[in-house]
């Protein structure tokens, strides 16, 4: 059972860390959306994303599904909890699935503009949002026996929980431009590489800010595992400073990729082996080992997951295969 | 308004906004494959020309549907938090499935389908139509299973005070997932078909690109025709399957009060709960006993069986599902006629059928959300049938002040989103398809 729980643990980490990878990127290819020159500049921005985007967001969709299966009491309680942050993203995410889609059909400049500003604002916001949720889970919760949290909407809105989601968004950012590095050329590409530089003084500022911060005040796992996935996120962070100088995009993008995935590994590692930390009384935390489904449920949906993430894996690379190459 | 009133209402709007979308796409996808089909085996352009314009329309629908399909997946966690804990354990692996095996299918070669057609060969696009077909339509099917375990629950016991799964395979195949399954799929083959036969007789009362027009309505005749055949008779066995499951649902439906042999099919009525009568009640005399049980001495169970607390809501149960019925038996109805007048070559001149046609555009949608209100209504008090109320379902953290602005908020947002879709649905129209190579030398 308790190896089935683990199992389970790093499946939605894997899950969620593919959406932050894949999403990050076309996420972050909206928060530049408007810096972009109306036009030419724009479309390549689109265009860049377009066939990717809502295989990308699949990601999310599964790993709520898999987070609802999984760890049921997780779920009923983060997205009961997060109510109005969540209806926010969730509108976001209709309104910059619909811009991306229906920009292009009405050849009419207002028109474009008004969809334009609606991707940036769409994008920008679920890139904030979930970082500011990922702070609050850091933070913890207060909670009712029942699991129920009981703190209001303003209360997520604290310092700490905001300069988390200030990493997650400028995160976002340093992605997509270095996606948009590997995806465009010319003048465009230039941009997008100065973007990547400065924007990666906010990240790398940001994550230090948080990691400090962190590992003063809340750590309620394995101290050395977080610093270590810690030091290895920054590590990652700084060859992407590194990659980016030397023009070598595609390095630059995968060392981004891996920064990603430390962080979010530094996450779980703070947490562990906690998923929801009751802040009013620890005996009612959510644990990988009291909030999960059953052991037969564990067992199927691992089944599931093993016929179908090769599967998953595979389509990805083949989507990616045929549109590769500059837009 | 309570909290739960609250969250049914946000519920009920957000997933009967969604569902205008899938059933569409459903249908579509699966007329896009024809399509590319005999494009592939014929070579013929008039394939390709018709592929490529209902690929346009295709795309808006599907964009809605995904926008407001991400919704879903979080609203159990958002609104029906007691739900989930209490469920999890079973209702959340058809979801993570629909993702794993569906999702990912069908949102993967969409791309291909709509920005693709000039970087793969020809038998690869035609393969990326079929995967996002059956993408969709395999992405129903676990959503069906999650709807219809919250119907017919099996496969579960109750332990550490929730369900708990004891077999996977009782639980997906529950009683109703089957017989729902078929209503579901060839309703949304009814409304895709049907969609293009109502956008092709538009094109040709507005007399606008007739010769794709005409060639558009044909094809979708014969598809209608059999769909609706296939809804009719797939819809009888899922209420034969609601009587033997789920009585006080079918009782409702049909504004039933005394158990009996030999009950009417009621046509008309209107059931009044404080006589325990069906008011102007207009009905075929064993007409529902030789449907449920192929008898007129089946014997059909009524409401009076079932404690008022346990009774769904009678007038919306009847009205959704009457209005189901009848509009199937309008469709099949248009569609024969359709064929007749195919037959007799008249089809895009007869401007009754066109008109008749055009204005039905929308009612195959409402007909699909009509059987959902049915559905879904039918199954109240309860959330999961007889396991668990709707009212101990909701989540408790959640005040009833954010439920309502969050109802604001999407009501606003998916009127936005539905002008934007009818207007761009109506340009593309407008605009047509590409003209073929004879056409533009011509």
């Amino acid at each position: 059972m308790i190896t089935l729980q683990i199992t389970w643990l790093l499946l939605i980490g894997i899950l969620i860390i593919g959406y932050a990878i894949l999403d990050g990127f076309d996420l972050g290819v909206g928060i530049w959306h408007l810096f972009a020159k109306k036009g030419a500049e724009r479309g390549a921005f689109i265009r860049a994303i377009e066939p990717f985007w809502d295989g990308n967001e699949v990601w999310l969709l599964t790993a709520g599904g898999a987070l609802f299966a999984a760890f049921p009491a997780v779920y009923a309680t983060v997205f009961s909890g997060f109510y109005l942050a969540l209806i926010l993203v969730l509108v976001g995410l209709i309104f910059r699935a619909v811009a991306i889609e229906y920009r292009n059909k009405v050849a009419d400049h207002r028109w474009v503009a008004v969809w334009d500003v609606i991707f940036a604002v769409g994008s920008i916001l679920p890139s904030l949002l979930y970082a500011v949720a990922i702070g609050n889970l850091l933070r913890g919760l207060p909670l009712s026996a029942a699991g129920d949290y009981l703190g209001g909407f303003f209360d997520l809105l604290n310092p700490y929980a905001l300069t988390v989601g200030l990493v997650g968004l400028a995160m976002f950012a340093v992605h997509g431009a270095l996606y948009l590095a590997i995806k465009t050329g010319g003048e465009t590409q230039c941009k997008a590489r100065a973007w990547a530089a400065r924007a990666w003084w906010a990240y790398a500022a940001c994550f230090l800010i948080a990691a400090g911060w962190t590992s003063h005040v809340y750590v309620h796992g394995s101290a050395a595992l977080a610093q270590a996935f810690g030091a290895a996120a920054a590590l990652a962070i700084g060859l992407i400073r590194t990659f980016n100088r030397q023009g070598r995009d595609t390095a630059a993008f995968l060392a981004s990729c891996v920064g990603i995935a430390l962080v979010m590994l530094g996450v779980v590692a703070v947490l562990f082996p906690n998923l929801v930390i009751a802040s009013n009384d620890p005996a009612r935390s959510l644990t990988v080992f009291n909030a999960s489904s059953s052991e037969r449920t564990l067992g199927v949906m691992l089944v599931i997951a093993l016929i179908g993430m090769p599967v998953v894996i595979g389509y990805t690379a083949v989507i990616h295969r045929i549109f590769k190459g500059k837009v | 308004m309570d909290a739960v009133e609250l969250a049914r209402l946000q519920f009920g709007l957000t997933a009967g906004f969604h569902y205008l979308f899938p059933p569409l796409s459903i249908g579509l996808g699966w007329m896009l494959f024809a399509y590319q089909t005999c494009f592939l085996k014929t070579g013929n352009a008039v394939y390709q020309q018709l592929a490529r314009f209902w690929t346009r329309l295709f795309a808006l629908t599907f964009a809605a549907g995904v926008a407001t399909g991400i919704v879903m997946e979080f609203q159990f966690g958002t609104n029906w938090a007691a739900y989930s804990r209490f469920v999890g354990d079973i209702f959340g692996a058809p979801l993570a499935a629909e993702g794993v095996f569906a999702f990912f299918l069908e949102s993967s070669f969409l791309g291909v389908l709509l920005y693709g057609e000039s970087r793969v060969s020809r038998k690869v696009y035609w393969l990326s139509s079929l995967l996002v077909a059956l993408g969709a339509t395999l992405s129903a099917f676990w959503i069906v299973v999650a709807n219809s375990w919250q119907q017919t629950p099996v496969g579960y016991h109750l332990m550490n005070g929730r369900a708990e799964l004891t077999s996977f395979w009782t639980a997906v195949f529950n009683p109703s997932t089957l017989p729902r399954y078929f209503h579901v799929i060839t309703g949304a083959l009814v409304v895709g078909s049907a969609f293009v036969v109502g956008v092709s007789a538009l094109m040709l009362l507005r007399k606008q690109h007739a010769a794709f027009a005409e060639r558009s309505l044909k094809s979708a005749l014969i598809p209608f025709f059999v769909s609706v055949i296939l809804v009719m008779g797939a819809g009888h066995g899922h209420a034969v399957q609601v009587a033997r499951t789920q009585p006080a649902k079918l009782a409702a439906f049909e504004g039933l009060w005394e158990t009996q042999t030999g009950a009417p099919l009621l046509l008309f009525g209107w059931p009044n709960a404080a006589t325990e009568k069906t008011d102007w009640a207009v009905g075929l005399p064993d007409g529902l006993s030789l449907l449920v049980g192929l008898s007129k001495e089946t014997r059909v169970q009524g409401l009076k069986d079932f404690p008022a607390a346990d009774r769904p809501p009678l007038v919306p149960s009847f009205l959704s599902f009457h209005l189901m019925v009848a509009l199937g038996g309008w469709f099949a109805l248009l569609a024969a006629a359709g064929l007749v007048l195919w037959w007799r070559g008249a089809v895009a001149r007869n401007r009754l059928f066109l008109t008749a046609a055009a204005l039905s555009l929308p009612l195959p949608i409402v007909a699909n959300e009509l059987g959902w209100m049915a559905a879904e209504i039918g199954r109240q008090p309860w959330v999961v049938y007889n396991l668990m109320r709707t009212r101990d379902a909701v989540s408790a953290a959640v005040p009833a002040g954010q439920i309502l602005a969050s109802i604001l908020l999407f009501t606003l947002v998916y009127a936005l989103l539905f002008g934007v879709w009818l207007y761009l649905l109506d340009r593309q129209i407008k605009r047509g398809p590409q003209p073929l190579a004879e056409e533009i030398r011509s």
